[in-house]
């Protein structure tokens, strides 16, 4: 005797948020059911392994069949298919949406394309994340980006709004699709110690402060496209103007003894500090300098590695000196009297000393 | 021309890609009634069209609005090939033309296709305006309220029951039409929905008509069926009950109120007129069903020959007579009540109820379950698109119910229904009922009170109401003389029959309760349990599930031998459910449906109905197993260790189901004589003799209902008491309305639906061994379902519905419609303490009541007949129907010598009067708590779309239904060519019962309503084939549009006539 059809349907639409997470994870039902026998299943309500199959069977098919909502969870709220309480609607799409932070550090900065798609089983392999899992949160990512991507507004609540997503989730989504379009290199070797998270605050950072839609008479323009996707143009064409703290000698000198009197006696390293002050100046002026080529707008985040925090890492700053030497080297250009730049340098520089702190890891 | 219907197309959304090049659509809509077509614009380019069209206006005949859906095409306009159909709305304007249901529809409703399914969605506006009908040849019937419930409405009071009313309507089907070869499996689909929709249509104007010319204005219990007969034809067939309703005004109800708590002690015997006219046992004796099978049985053939047909009716004695003993042997009052009843219900051709729940006082005695099956040859049919034939086969079938109701001494049927088993050219017809006796002042002017399920709910017993009295006048004074005489909670127990002429051994004894009259030792029946029945525990599901293999064969022969085995399996199913009903220590069944489904080989049948002890009923004895070779030590080891098992799983249900009739009394009273025959014939001679003496020997005696293992069948029938799985901790389960014994019900509520199909993969099975399987299939289908609704613990299914079918050789399909109900522990808990608390005073109030009664009929204790000694053989029906073939009498031999002989039934001594139950029902406290729980649980969902309910209980817990909207009664069918890429069968079918939902939610949004009552699902035929990738599905679901409030939302309003008097005031007002 074997079964040929089992079908449960309820007129609400019942929803285990564990057997969910089960097949979100990628899992077979078999799998699954082995995960459930482990987590105790079985002595919940005098269940058996045929019982618990059919569970799992029912249950995998109902998230299947909700899948295609979840990929437009506006509609979720207004489709007449389903009967699902508000409340589970809200899970169902959070958990939906959630990625692991491993995947996402893989597939940061990289194209969103058919290409990419295709290299998921070596990130599966690498990750231990199974193919499916991947392809789900590869297929999220897409689709948020083609979703936000020819939006005008903010770009978090855009995703918030078109995908009803949490808050934390939304800035994350929103990190994703800025290194989505921007491509930033994430994937050398130098790099592999960042975290997503690392990365994520970093986007939120240049998001914040250097996209279009950072300028302060945001309002005026708000409704501009790709206001939050893209690095303000006239932004990095004036940071080509700050390159006369290095290569006006008076001035990086005069940048110097500022920075040292501020910091003498407070950090350990304060000789290295010293000795390095011009190297490290030029690094974060040549930085700005070079944004206008896209290529090297890709490289920030390397070049802020090999050019700043590892001089830096080898010389054992902590990350307290680090924090004192950017805030006095930030604070000391403002009394350059020569210096006209202001708004520019704190713009670029609040931005980069974030970014540093954060990708500082002592 | 009486009626204008007016539409208008609001707007789309989620529609389909219809153009994979834009990925857009084009969309417009078509809407059609009759033959009149109006288009709207094309939006173009756009998957949420905005049509926001004009009002599409039809000017037509009531009568079409009656018959024909409003149909709404969506469409992709394409200027270059043939526009293609997205999809389709079928929407019934029936609920407009009642002006006390809805005023519009209006809303979302799925765009659907059968091949695709839902696409998408569509906003509707639809109105109807009315102009008076000053035709009186007229052949509609607007206004005529339908409702699927099977009790009255809750906003209404019946004023009259008028009684049975059916139609039934041919049709050829398109499926089978020539031209279906030629056209596309969508047009095919779509014409069936199209006319399926137009015969209910027409099916209902007709029923409406009938009810009219009775007087009536609305239809109760409306039972629609679908016969898909095949080549023969399409059969669309409906029975109701018949009734007049007046809506209940909210203002009525309070100050009566008050009154219900106290009244009813003093209700039971309140009635000085009776005492001396009525002899509680003059309207004599009979029993019925602990006899297995007492079938007449038919296998005639009609004059023209071409029919075959055999009726096997179960569990009831076909032998005639009694009416006529009765009335002889009756007292004057006696004869009078027989008249009354007579003219009042034998006018009638049928007195049939498919009511199953009935105003207090309705039903005043239940005899026992009677049924009826007759197996046809559809190829005979002479004029297949006629309905004379099927007419006359239902009509047979009924005659035969009436006739058995008559042989038990009652003089109606309620709990009354009718199925068909169609496989290829054989069709097994059913019916059953219970046969009853009735207060006929319903069926006459004025009556006592509306709501008879409103009393399950507030839990306060119903009231003899004195108001109505005073109309009646003289006429029916006498009524109340007999009706009084039987106190509510246990009137209905009473024998209706004779007990001396008994057609088969039955035990009767006085009732527990008011110890006056007959009862017998187990009752079966098809109606839910009356509100006012006193139950002691719980109750519980309990089926008997069987399978026969038969042979392949054609034509006659294949009738013949699927007749041959009906009794037979009815016999088993019933020994089965005796069985199960013992090992629960229950002692009655409501609810009971036996389903018997036919296949190419074998033959399934399906029991279920819900077991519960009435403490009016003796206490049944245990179960005993006996050997026939007691010399073998181990076998007598054997039999110790099963007797044991049957033991402690009868020691566990008592506990399970807290069964706890109490005994003590049984030392006080305790039998001297032990002797069971010498007790009879004490009794018999006991005339002079005290009463309460008389009692206690009429229970005195223990018999044990024995089984013996030699028997092969025995050996099955204890495997399978024991390999029924106990529930699961925190589940009960009833196919019933509600479960006694739970009050508390929060607002959880999940109403579900299951299908599974197996397929044997052994084409050699033998009886035991497909019994095992499908006892096992639904076992594990029940285990399933409280693995899956674990989270609602602690919880009850409620209206357990399963249906069993045969759709292929080798497959059997079986589906389940319930719904799951959660209780509040912590309150039931409370109601529990609080209930042993208060039984004691309960008790004192119900023995005061109890003298009451007697000291004013002091001369009424005794039976005014003689009594002889009634031994078993002499119970044997000596009476038997003519056409009793040979068959029937190696039936009989069975049920004798095999079994007869070795299974007696016990019974145990009660105490005089446990009020437990009564009590229970009496306690407002705990209910009161769990409300005001309920209320701040209940919350308002925020989601956009908003929530219908859907249950298959005529009620929601803790909620109060203000208005009826109108039927709802959709039938869809859904095809596919791409099996496998739907996810299988069961994505295929998964996803066609949510679509159903999804579009029976709709509906009734669009109605204003916010739930479903009284829904089932009537009919799910699927078929498939894997190496095609095709599968089709039929569905046909019915239900009652209803808008509720919650209890807690309208707090300033006392709860609604919770008590007779209540609408008997109203009744006072209009007469």
């Amino acid at each position: 005797m074997s079964m040929v059809l089992d079908v449960f349907v309820g007129n609400t639409t019942i929803m285990d948020m564990d057997i969910y997470q089960l097949w979100l994870d990628g899992l077979t039902v078999r799998e699954a059911v082995k995960a459930r026998m482990d987590q105790g299943a079985l002595l919940e309500c005098e269940a058996n392994a045929e019982v618990l199959m059919s569970d799992t069977m029912d249950q995998f098919r109902t998230f299947q069949l909700c899948e295609r909502l979840l990929h437009s969870p506006t509609k979720l709220a207004n489709q007449l298919l389903f009967q699902i309480p508000s409340q589970h609607q809200r899970m169902l799409i959070e958990k939906y949406y959630e990625f692991d932070s491993v995947f996402a550090r893989e597939v940061l900065g990289k194209k969103l394309s058919k290409g990419t798609k295709k290299d998921l089983d070596d990130i599966s392999s690498k990750t231990g994340i199974t193919l499916k899992s991947c392809r789900r949160q590869f297929d999220n990512f897409k689709r948020v980006f083609k979703v936000v991507e020819d939006l005008k507004g903010p770009l978090v609540e855009n995703i918030q709004h078109h995908f009803l997503l949490t808050d934390t989730q939304a800035r994350d989504y929103a990190a994703i699709v800025f290194f989505a379009n921007s491509r930033f290199e994430t994937g050398k070797r130098k790099l592999q110690y960042l975290s997503f998270q690392d990365f994520a605050y970093c986007a939120s950072q240049l998001i914040q402060y250097w996209t279009t839609g950072a300028v302060g008479e945001l309002h005026l323009y708000s409704m501009v496209e790709d206001m939050d996707v893209d690095l303000e143009k006239e932004f990095l064409h004036e940071l080509k103007d700050l390159k006369v703290l290095v290569n006006d000698k008076n001035m990086l000198d005069q940048h110097k003894v500022l920075v040292c009197a501020a910091l003498r006696g407070k950090i350990k390293v304060y000789r290295l500090m010293e000795a390095n002050f011009k190297n490290l100046s030029r690094a974060l002026i040549n930085l700005a300098s070079k944004l206008t080529h896209t290529k090297d707008v890709r490289d920030l985040f390397i070049d802020l590695v090999e050019k700043v925090i590892e001089p830096c890492r080898c010389d054992r700053w902590t990350l307290g000196e680090v924090t004192l030497f950017l805030t006095q080297y930030t604070n000391a250009a403002h009394g350059l009297g020569t210096f006209s730049r202001q708004v520019v340098w704190d713009r670029y520089m609040g931005v980069i000393r974030s970014c540093i702190l954060r990708m500082y890891h002592e | 021309m009486p009626g204008k219907l007016k539409a208008k197309i609001v707007a789309g959304r989620h529609l389909p890609v219809m153009d994979r090049a834009s990925d857009l659509t084009d969309a417009f809509v078509e809407v059609k009634f009759g033959n009149t077509t109006f288009k709207t614009d094309v939006f173009p380019k756009s998957l949420n069209p905005q049509w926001n069209s004009e009002w599409f206006k039809f000017e037509v005949d009531d009568e079409d609005l009656q018959d024909e859906p409003l149909q709404i095409t969506v469409l992709d306009h394409d200027t270059y090939s043939a526009n293609d159909a997205i999809g389709k709305v079928y929407i019934d304007i029936d609920p407009l033309l009642c002006s006390e249901a809805a005023t519009r529809i209006c809303g979302w409703f799925p765009i659907y296709d059968t091949i695709h399914g839902i696409r998408g969605e569509i906003n509707v506006l639809v109105k109807v305006d009315l102009f008076n009908d000053l035709n009186s040849f007229r052949q509609s019937s607007c206004g005529v309220k339908f409702f699927c419930t099977t009790s009255i409405p809750r906003c209404y009071r019946a004023a009259l029951v008028h009684g049975f009313v059916e139609e039934l309507v041919v049709n050829e089907d398109p499926e089978y039409q020539w031209i279906d070869r030629i056209r596309t499996p969508r047009a095919s689909n779509e014409a069936r929905q199209r006319l399926i929709s137009l015969m209910s249509g027409e099916l209902q104007r007709k029923i409406g008509l009938k009810v009219l010319e009775m007087g009536g204005n609305a239809v109760v219990g409306y039972l629609q069926c679908f016969d898909l007969e095949g080549e023969s034809g399409l059969v669309v067939r409906a029975i109701g009950t018949a009734c007049t309703l007046d809506k209940l005004t909210p203002g009525t109800a309070p100050n009566t109120n008050t009154h219900s708590n106290t009244a009813p002690a003093s209700n039971a015997c309140n009635s000085p007129s009776k005492d001396s006219k009525e002899s509680p046992l003059a309207h004599g004796c009979r029993s019925t069903h602990n006899s297995p099978v007492r079938s007449a049985c038919s296998s005639q053939r009609l004059s023209h020959s071409q029919n075959f047909s055999v009726s096997v009716p179960t569990l009831v004695f076909t032998g005639m007579g009694s009416g006529g003993s009765a009335g002889k042997e009756a007292g004057p009052l006696k004869t009078l009540l027989r008249q009354h009843t007579q003219s009042a219900l034998e006018q009638r051709e049928f007195p049939f109820f498919t009511l199953t729940c009935f105003p207090p006082g309705f039903l005043v005695h239940v005899g026992g379950v009677v049924s009826a099956r007759s197996v046809k040859l559809l190829d005979r049919i002479h004029n297949p698109d006629e309905p004379e034939t099927r007419d006359a086969w239902w009509e047979e079938i009924r005659q035969e119910i009436k006739s058995h109701a008559k042989a038990l001494g009652c003089h109606a049927v309620v709990g009354y229904s009718e199925s068909t088993s169609i496989c290829e050219e054989v069709c097994i017809l059913s019916a059953s009922g219970t046969a009853a006796m009735l207060n006929p002042r319903f069926m006459r002017e004025g009556c006592l009170d509306a709501g008879g399920s409103d009393h399950r709910l507030s839990r306060q017993p119903p009231l003899n109401v004195v108001g109505s009295e005073r109309i009646e006048g003289d006429a029916s004074s006498a009524w109340f003389g007999f009706e009084d005489a039987s106190p509510p909670s246990c009137g209905f127990c009473h024998i209706p029959y004779d007990e001396f002429n008994m057609p088969f051994p039955a035990q009767l004894t006085y009732c527990y309760r008011c110890r006056r009259q007959k009862v017998p030792d187990v009752l079966f029946t098809t109606i839910d349990l009356p509100a006012e029945a006193a139950v002691t525990g719980k109750g519980c599901l309990i089926q008997a599930r069987l399978c026969r293999t038969k042979k392949k064969a054609q034509g006659e022969v294949n009738a013949t031998a699927i007749s041959n085995l009906l009794p037979f399996m009815e016999y088993e199913l019933h020994t089965q459910l005796m069985n199960k009903l013992k090992l629960r220590s229950m002692n009655a069944l409501f609810g009971l449906r036996i389903q018997i489904s036919v296949g190419e080989n074998m033959l399934l049948g399906l029991a279920s109905a819900t077991g519960v002890y009435l403490s009016a009923l003796p206490a049944p004895g245990g179960i005993q197993v006996a050997g026939k070779t007691p010399s073998d030590l181990n076998y007598d080891q054997h039999i110790a260790t099963m007797q044991k098992r049957i033991n402690d799983t009868i020691t566990k249900n008592k506990e399970l189901y807290n069964i706890h009739p109490p005994e003590s009394t049984e030392e006080l009273v305790g039998s001297p004589i032990p002797d069971r025959q010498r007790s009879r014939l004490f009794r018999s001679t006991s005339e002079s003799s005290d009463e309460l003496l008389e009692l206690d020997l009429s229970h005195g005696k223990k018999d044990a209902f024995v089984l013996e293992i030699d028997d092969t069948d025995a050996v099955e029938d204890i495997q399978s008491l024991l390999t029924d799985a106990p529930m699961p901790a925190g589940f009960y389960s009833c196919n019933t309305e509600v479960m006694p014994g739970i009050y508390n019900w929060t607002s959880g509520l999940q109403m579900f639906t299951s299908v599974r199909v197996y397929r044997l993969s052994n084409a050699n099975l033998t009886n035991q061994g497909l019994n095992k399987i499908f006892t096992e299939l639904c076992e594990n289908l029940l285990k399933s379902l409280y693995f899956k609704l674990r989270s609602m613990i602690p919880c009850c299914l409620c209206h357990v519905n399963f249906t069993v079918a045969v759709p292929e050789e080798e497959l059997i399909q079986v589906a389940v419609t319930a719904v799951a109900m959660s209780f509040d522990k912590d309150t039931q808990q409370a109601a529990d303490k609080a209930l042993n608390k208060g039984s004691g005073e309960n008790e004192d109030q119900l023995q005061f009541s109890m003298e009451l009664c007697a000291d004013s009929t002091p001369s009424n204790n005794q039976p005014t007949s003689k009594p002889s000694g009634v031994s078993e053989s002499a119970l044997v029906p000596s009476s038997s129907r003519d056409r009793c073939s040979t068959w029937l009498e190696l039936l009989r031999l069975k049920a004798h010598t095999i079994r007869r002989g070795s299974v007696k039934t016990s019974r145990r001594t009660q105490s005089l009067a446990h009020s437990v139950s009564s009590a229970e029902r009496c306690s407002p406290l705990p209910e009161g708590r769990s409300r005001s729980l309920r209320s701040t649980r209940s919350m308002p969902c925020g989601a956009p779309v908003a929530v219908v309910k859907m249950t298959p209980l005529s009620f929601l817990p803790g909620t109060r239904i203000v208005k009826y909207l109108g039927i709802i009664n959709m039938f869809f069918i859904r095809e596919t060519t791409s099996l496998r890429e739907e996810g299988g069968v069961s994505g295929f079918l998964h996803c066609f019962i949510a679509e159903v939902f999804a579009m029976v939610r709709a509906h009734v949004a669009a109605l204003g309503g916010n739930a479903v009552v009284s829904y089932s699902m009537k009919e799910c035929v699927f078929m498939e084939n894997p190496n095609k990738n095709q599968a089709q599905c039929l569905i046909n679901v019915s239900g009652d549009a209803v808008i509720f409030v919650r209890e807690s939302e309208q707090e300033a309003t006392p709860p609604l006539m919770s008590s007779g008097q209540i609408s008997s005031t109203g009744a006072d007002g209009t007469t």
